[in-house]
């Protein structure tokens, strides 16, 4: 296992070009491949690459998902650009979540999850044969809709990533760090060795993001992560989203509208079927949509 | 509002409501009044016969003598313990690391399908009756071990204590496969958004959240193999025999008597009872109990302490 260190230097190079495809095969995704750069076919697919004015981290192409004979998602086709929040909407059941673990591949855990299409990161289907899911969610960590801490004490619910991740060397700081950026600290740097359990709602849910960010992937996928929280710790969660999206491109999936207009750049809005009818600027999205019924949905006419 | 709805009965006695409630309360506190009550009786009996074994024998030479040997009035009840922990330790040892692997891989790798062969499969291995696996550990397992060259007298301790934990391995699994099944999933999910592998997520987050479970698992089954009577019987002989601390696992090749090995030869050489030695048995029994109710603390006190308890 050759991720560990490497894993935490790469987001320099991968902001950097569009030609970068070849440096990529040295980053961890990709396993089994010799590091001669001989992925050169690989090259040509990213020169087109949308170039606004941040690069593109994820692009979905004709994703189909199913689950058994049911069809949870229709050809979406997304571009996610890096270091902003892109929020989902749209209403229940239409495959908010199903493409969120589309992205990290968490749906491999589910028996009879299928997914078709093409799901790029940096350019690099994920869904190829050769990338490993281990190394993919190293890159892309993931906030879950309850808070999941582990029952183990805080420190060691920042430091499992880590742990699992080969990183050794200066694991009190950089928990320190990921608690900071989750705006924890404060409020737990005497009682690390406290149970995760025992922390509010809305304290976990800090703890489950500083969990996903110890380890400094490149994305965060949030799946509704302030619905089990009252206002107050979700305007935090909120505050936090904002910060976090300086250094991380962050995916959040939420039910709130108001929380979307608030803190996302960009907007997906799927509808029932799991089709993604309409994706854009957030301020477009909800001032003047292109779709009748994306319009609809986004006054509560629908769903 | 209607009339009825202001008026409405609130004492809730025209249904009986409360009688039965009491009812159902009294009949269950019966029940579990009777499984303390059986524990207490039969502590109760053996205290009251051991009491008649301890007006021959002394208390201090039963508990500390090095020699069990009935014919001679010889009541030293090391041997037999020497024995019992013997068997207990071997089938540790096999029984643990197989019967958790086992749960591990029910649990976080099988496939549904795999599970619902290997479940039953599992259930029915712990359905045969014991005095076939003594036959195997004779018949079988003794000359096997002979082959591949230990100098094995044809009743042994080794091949007995084998066998039990063989025995006990589906215990194990099944119970820890319970535990490490009722963790959470989301737990597991958060384990692999971080970019765990399944390895690191079934020892490093299912195993420790189901910790407590898993050792109860091993107490139950230890208990087991503490009284397992037909293997040992059959299998391991009935010669009771000291630990040798020059030669620590020398009784292992030999024949062996445990605990329960000496008290079914106390009741089937004399079954009318009477002599010192019919009553032996009740003094081992009584110590068997004591071992086994130490061993119960003990593991939950290591439990507690490792526990990482869920929600
Ligand atoms: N594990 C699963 N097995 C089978 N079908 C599933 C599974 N997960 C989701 N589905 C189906 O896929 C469709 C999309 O579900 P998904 O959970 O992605 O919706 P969602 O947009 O996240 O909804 P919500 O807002 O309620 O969370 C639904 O019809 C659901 O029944
Ligand atoms: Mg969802």
């Amino acid at each position: 296992m050759n991720f560990g260190l490497p894993t935490l230097t790469n987001t320099a190079n991968t902001s950097t070009a569009n030609s970068a495809t070849n440096d990529e095969s040295t980053t961890p995704l990709e396993r089994d491949r010799p590091a001669d750069g001989s992925s050169s076919t690989d090259a040509g697919r990213s020169s087109t690459r949308a170039t606004t004015e941040t690069d593109t981290i994820i692009e979905a192409r004709g994703v189909d998902v199913y689950y058994d004979a049911d069809q949870a998602l229709q050809s979406v086709d997304i571009e996610i650009p890096e270091r902003q929040v892109t929020a989902m909407i749209g209403p229940s059941g239409c495959g908010k979540s199903t493409f969120l673990r589309s992205i990290n591949r968490m749906n491999d855990l589910i028996d009879i999850a299928r997914v078709e299409g093409e799901l790029r990161f940096h350019g690099k289907n994920v869904y190829d044969e050769d990338v490993d899911p281990v190394a993919l969610r190293r890159k892309i960590g993931m906030v879950f809709q309850k808070p999941n801490p582990f029952p183990k004490s805080i420190r060691d619910n920042v430091a499992y990533g880590l742990e699992v991740q080969g990183t050794t060397d200066d694991i009190d700081e950089r928990v320190e760090r990921a608690l900071k950026n989750a705006a924890l600290w404060d409020e737990v740097r005497d009682q690390l060795d406290k149970s995760g359990l025992e922390l509010s709602g809305g304290q976990q849910q800090r703890l489950c993001i500083a969990r996903a960010i110890a380890t400094d992937p490149e994305v965060i996928l949030m799946d509704e992560p302030a619905s089990a929280l009252d206002p107050v710790a979700t305007s935090k969660i909120e505050d936090l989203i904002e910060e976090l999206a300086e250094e991380y491109t962050v995916v959040i999936v939420t039910h709130n509208m108001q929380q979307a207009a608030r803190i996302s750049d960009k907007t997906a809005v799927f509808l029932t079927g799991g089709e993604l009818v309409e994706f854009g600027e957030t301020e477009k999205i909800f001032e003047n949509p292109d779709h009748d019924r994306v319009e609809d949905y986004i006054t509560g006419k629908f769903g | 509002m209607n009339d009825d709805s202001i008026h409405a009965d609130l004492t809730g006695s025209a249904t009986g409501r409360i009688a039965k409630e009491r009812l159902y309360h009294w009949l269950l506190f019966g029940c579990a009044a009777v499984t303390v009550f059986v524990t207490v009786s039969i502590v109760l009996t053996l205290a009251a016969d051991a009491i008649t074994f301890f007006e021959d024998v002394e208390l201090f030479s039963f508990l500390t003598g090095t020699e069990w040997e009935s014919r001679r009035g010889e009541y030293g009840v090391l041997p037999l313990v020497n024995a019992t922990l013997t068997v207990t330790l071997i089938s540790a040892v096999v029984a643990i690391p197989i019967g958790t692997a086992a749960a591990v891989y029910l649990s976080e790798y099988a496939s549904d399908r795999m599970r619902s062969i290997l479940k039953p499969a599992l259930e029915i291995l712990a359905g045969i009756p014991t005095v076939v696996y003594g036959y195997l550990a004779l018949v079988y397992l003794t000359p096997w071990l002979r082959a591949t060259g230990l100098e094995l007298n044809l009743f042994n301790l080794l091949s007995a204590s084998i066998m039990v934990g063989i025995l006990i391995v589906p215990m194990v699994s099944s119970l820890s496969e319970d535990a490490m099944s009722a963790v959470p999933d989301e737990l597991r999910q958060a384990g692999y958004g971080l970019g765990a592998t399944k390895y690191e997520v079934s020892t490093g987050i299912v195993i420790p959240a189901a910790v407590s479970g898993i050792f109860s698992s091993y107490i139950l089954a230890l208990s087991r193999a503490i009284g397992e009577t037909m293997i040992v019987v059959m299998a391991a002989g009935a010669q009771a025999r000291m630990f040798d601390t020059a030669n620590p696992f020398a009784h292992l090749f030999q024949s062996g008597q445990t605990m329960t090995a000496a008290m079914v030869h106390a009741v089937t050489s004399d079954a009318v009872g009477g002599t010192p030695e019919f009553y032996s048995m009740f003094a081992i029994g009584l110590t068997l109990f004591f071992i086994t109710f130490a061993m119960n603390l003990l593991s939950n006190r290591i439990a507690t302490r490792y526990r990482e308890e869920y929600q």
